[in-house]
């Protein structure tokens, strides 16, 4: 069982929570021309590290807001949480 | 190479078994090789051998960080099955369901395929109607596929839930009697085995630390034992794609996750089919041990740990005791967890690279074993003419950004429902 801190609702266990995946991924700049290869690197293209790994997960059965998540990808170990719009330094 | 008979069996029993020779060698790895294969899994053990029988090309090495039959061919739930709807994915794995049922012969190794059929339970008209085109679908492709209504399913399965107070009663199924199961450990040996018969080298313990790349060209690989010189390089790698990509500066529609499975205590045979819920994400079959063989959902999040987490698979279980009840008497054997390259569209890639003499073969998300000769068979000729085979012309890299995408059944990196 994964705990992960949400930063409104603290402890909680990964039963209320829902994976967004890669927080990493910028959408492409709205007024601006997108090429197709951006388009595909933000839709489908993603690194998938192995260790360190910075994911959104939305706290589904509690208070519903997105948050970030690091966490490694090989112990499962959770490192820091941020709200959603919180820069992560 | 001594041949699997059973004069070579009573033969050998006056020596107390103690003659045979080994099954496969312990090479050190050469300096260089014509074709070099990275990942001794199911799939590039496959791909060596078709390299060394259909093209006659047996320069090759394996390499492997761990073991022979250590990773998801030795994790999986050994299910057989080509019941797609598109014809991409339906007349490759009927290509491989061919491969399947002479492998044993082919191999000279006893798979134990047994084409004891798969039944899709459906839970919904909405859901038969469904399954009415998919089973119309794959019988254009020439896949055997048979509609059965609710008593005939009865017949079949009489231990599911057939009772009137459920919440996912039983509709009926789809079911496609030519599928089945088969021994995991022996594709990887037998295909291991002929493999090294036929001059490939598999190094064990060789973990792929870069590679040697020069102008848009693959040269050779760095491993853990030394630098290996490579005329063409497949990577086969399952888990561990974007671990490798990472190292040649590529991004891949693909996603590590985890997936786990497990098996019951061993009971009398009581199930002689490999049977899905159709409202959730669980299937069940019987070894030959009598252990119920169970599996569904992945973890959910991006993980390397080979090893589950217990709320997905309590959520699994209990999609498993709402479709077979009995199930909840029983106790549970083992359980455990492989990684698995999930790609966006939930269908693989076999393909070229824009580097010229690297291939790729990976996205096999839920379905990695049952493709496993066909996948060596296909990866192996676009390996060998350097383009693509008929069967894996859809299985492209670019498909993401030119949108043809094959998208089965909603299956990707997310799971059914989160």
């Amino acid at each position: 069982m994964l705990y992960i801190n949400c930063p409104h609702c603290g402890m909680r266990s990964q039963n209320e929570f829902s994976y967004g995946g890669d927080a990493s991924v910028k959408r492409p700049e709205l007024n601006k021309e997108v090429s197709d290869q951006e388009w595909n690197n933000f839709v489908y293209n993603r690194k998938s590290l192995r260790g360190k790994h910075l994911e959104l997960w939305q706290h589904i059965s509690g208070c519903r807001q997105w948050i970030k998540v690091e966490r490694d990808t090989a112990t499962h170990e959770i490192f820091r949480t941020f709200k959603a719009d919180e820069e992560v330094a | 190479m001594q041949k699997y008979s059973i004069f070579n069996l009573v033969k050998n029993a006056f020596s107390n078994h103690q003659n045979w020779d080994l099954a496969w060698k312990d090479p050190t790895p050469k300096e260089e090789y014509d074709v070099v294969i990275i990942g001794g899994g199911g799939h590039g053990l496959a791909t060596a051998y078709y390299l060394a029988k259909e093209h006659n090309i047996t320069k090759v090495a394996i390499i492997e960080k761990g073991w022979i039959g250590g990773g998801n061919v030795g994790r999986n739930t050994t299910i057989i099955r080509s019941n797609y709807m598109h014809d991409e994915n339906g007349l490759f794995s009927e290509f491989g369901m061919d491969l399947w049922r002479k492998m044993s012969q082919d191999l000279n190794y006893n798979v134990m395929f047994s084409p004891r059929g798969i039944i899709n339970l459906a839970h919904s008209d909405a859901q038969m109607n469904a399954y009415a085109r998919r089973g119309n679908s794959m019988r254009l492709n020439g896949i055997d596929a048979v509609l059965l209504n609710r008593e005939q399913v009865k017949e079949i399965i009489p231990m599911a839930d057939f009772s009137d107070n459920v919440r996912f009663p039983i509709f009926g199924g789809l079911m496609q009697p030519s599928a089945g199961t088969a021994r995991h450990d022996a594709v990887a040996w037998g295909y291991a085995r002929q493999a090294d018969s036929m001059g490939v080298d598999i190094i064990q313990n060789c973990e792929v630390i870069g590679f040697d790349v020069s102008a848009g060209k693959i040269n050779g690989i760095r491993t853990s034992r030394g630098n290996i010189k490579a005329k063409k390089v497949g990577l086969c790698v399952a888990g561990s794609t974007n671990i490798l990509a990472e190292k040649l500066n590529m991004t891949l529609p693909i996603e590590t996750h985890l997936l786990q499975a497990c098996v019951s205590e061993p009971i009398k045979p009581v199930l002689d089919n490999v049977v899905t819920f159709g409202a959730g994400h669980f299937y069940v079959s019987q070894s030959d041990k009598g252990e119920m063989v169970m599996g569904g959902d992945l973890d959910g999040y991006n993980s390397y740990a080979q090893r589950g987490n217990l709320p997905t698979l309590q959520h699994v279980l209990t999609e498993g005791i709402a479709m077979m009840p009995f199930l909840s008497k029983l106790k549970m054997l083992r359980t455990w967890g492989g990684i698995m390259d999930m790609s966006m569209d939930g269908s693989p890639i076999i393909d070229k690279t824009h580097i010229e003499g690297l291939y790729l073969n990976c996205g096999w998300c839920y379905g990695g074993f049952k493709a496993t000769p066909a996948s060596g068979w296909t990866f192996a000729h676009t390996i060998a003419q350097d383009r693509v085979h008929e069967l894996n012309a859809g299985y492209s890299l670019n498909r993401f950004s030119t949108g043809h995408l094959i998208d089965e059944k909603g299956l990707g990196t997310k799971t059914w429902i989160s």
